[in-house]
């Protein structure tokens, strides 16, 4: 089938898309966005989490004809014009990557908790990244990272930004 | 494979009658694993995200009807209220990123013996709202699983909705599971108090074949409420009688030894959390009535 679907900003469409494949194979190996990453491919990891019409979910499990017509952001998306977004900027000034390959998704299940824009408490940060799994084991910089991507936002509401 | 995709409930229905071989898939929490690992490779997927009748809920008298595709999360977000057991499983289901996809309806078509949301549907007496392009029908819950990952749906039969009565008392769930997230049920229980009707239901999950109510407990446990006259004193539970309650249910399960735990420990840990789930329920009670259930633990 072909399908469509507007990506981090742009319309994207890519063809002879087969049912069983995911949206995560759709955005790696079709659409060329290789951030989203693959690794469990049954929703345990979170290493492919996306924003789908605005609310985050595992890329892995959501059938590649469900986004047809859809809008999904990427971590690819959350920046402007090659600049970090806030948290992705967080999480490299908090030295929150070892060997970054779950980072994308920590960064977009930290991105949902950040811009609901009310300041986390460490069990807030805990559940909001319980679906995201670090093998490198890293977890007290990424909770630093969302701590300081928060204080960053609050600070950025306060001084009217 | 082909991608069916209707978009209102009656192209739906006219679909599952046509292509009964059709798998159909709302969130695809379930569904996907299967095809990620190529365990399935039904002929066809019939895609539901996009019938808009499946989501939402409506109050109708003292029940709720919850769209079978509702999401988790919204169940745990607006549903505490009136179906606290219901929306207590909910916040257990997997991950945020699960609970945003995965829903009751998605729960109840796979019919794992481990699914979250059955426990809570068996103790407070939830109905399965089935419809095909022959009609609609009410399948009682605890007559809904009919075995490992089996259901009563006819081939041609999609689950609507579930109605919930509202609760009518303190319900609780409990789960046994190695962490908070991610988590598939090593054993877990449910139990509704009602207040009114003066009963007791009962939800056992992961420990037999199907989720399945342990009606032995639940006779028990609303005899010896109404001969201690409890329900109008709301004195604390003899410590016996929260024991052999738990005992009840443990007896009701049919567990197994697997991967996740060994049938004596989950016939252990259900009296546990049997047992605890009626002294937090209870203590509820008495904190309604006194103004102070602190001591009640």
């Amino acid at each position: 089938m072909r399908m469509s679907c507007h990506v981090n900003g742009e319309e994207r469409a890519a063809d002879d898309v087969r049912a069983q494949e995911s949206l995560l194979f759709v955005l790696r190996e079709r659409l060329g966005l290789p951030g989203s990453k693959n690794a469990c491919e049954q929703g345990e990891c979170g290493s492919c989490t996306v924003y789908l019409d605005g609310v985050p979910a595992c890329a892995c499990l959501v059938p590649a004809g469900q986004a047809d017509g859809r809008n999904v952001v990427t971590v690819e998306g959350l920046g402007d014009d090659g600049d970090l977004d806030l948290v992705q900027r967080a999480f490299v000034d908090a030295g929150a990557v070892q060997c970054g390959f779950c980072t994308p998704g920590f960064v977009v299940a930290a991105h949902d908790l950040v811009r609901k824009g009310y300041a986390p408490t460490d069990e807030d940060i805990r559940e909001a990244l319980a679906g995201n799994l670090c093998r490198c084991t890293g977890y007290e910089k990424i909770l630093d990272a969302v701590r300081l991507a928060a204080a960053r936002w609050w600070s950025h509401e306060a001084a009217g930004g | 494979m082909e991608h069916l995709r209707p978009e209102s409930w009656a192209e739906a229905l006219a679909l599952r009658a046509e292509r009964p071989d059709a798998l159909p898939v709302a969130g695809g929490t379930d569904v996907m694993v299967e095809l990620n690992f190529d365990r399935a490779r039904p002929p066809a997927l019939l895609d539901l995200s996009r019938v808009p009748e499946l989501t939402g809920w409506e109050r109708d008298g003292g029940h709720i009807r919850l769209g079978a595709a509702e999401p988790y999360t919204r169940i745990v977000n607006r549903l505490g209220g009136p179906l606290p057991g219901l929306a207590a499983a909910s916040r257990t289901v997997g991950s945020p990123q699960i609970r945003n996809r995965g829903s009751v309806g998605g729960n109840l078509g796979s019919a794992s013996p481990a699914g979250d949301a059955h426990p809570p549907l068996l103790a407070s007496g939830a109905t399965v709202e089935a419809a095909s392009v022959r009609g609609t029908r009410d399948i009682p819950a605890d007559a809904f699983f009919t075995g490992v990952k089996r259901n009563a749906l006819e081939p041609d039969e999609l689950i609507a909705a579930v109605r919930v009565p509202v609760a009518r008392g303190p319900q609780r769930f409990a789960k046994i599971g190695t962490r908070n997230a991610m988590v598939i049920a090593v054993c877990s229980f449910a139990l509704a108090l009602d207040v009114e009707a003066r009963t007791a239901g009962t939800g056992v999950g992961s420990a037999a074949p199907t989720p399945r109510r342990a009606a032995e407990a639940e006779r028990f446990l609303a005899g010896e409420l109404e001969a201690g006259g409890h329900w109008e004193s709301r004195a604390a539970l003899p410590a016996a009688l929260a024991r052999e309650f738990g005992a009840l249910v443990a007896d009701a399960a049919a567990p197994i030894d697997d991967v996740r735990g060994t049938a004596q420990y989950r016939r252990h840990a259900l009296a546990v959390i049997a047992r605890r789930t009626l002294t937090w329920a209870w203590a509820e009670l008495r904190k309604e009535t006194t103004g102070c259930g602190c001591h009640a633990m």
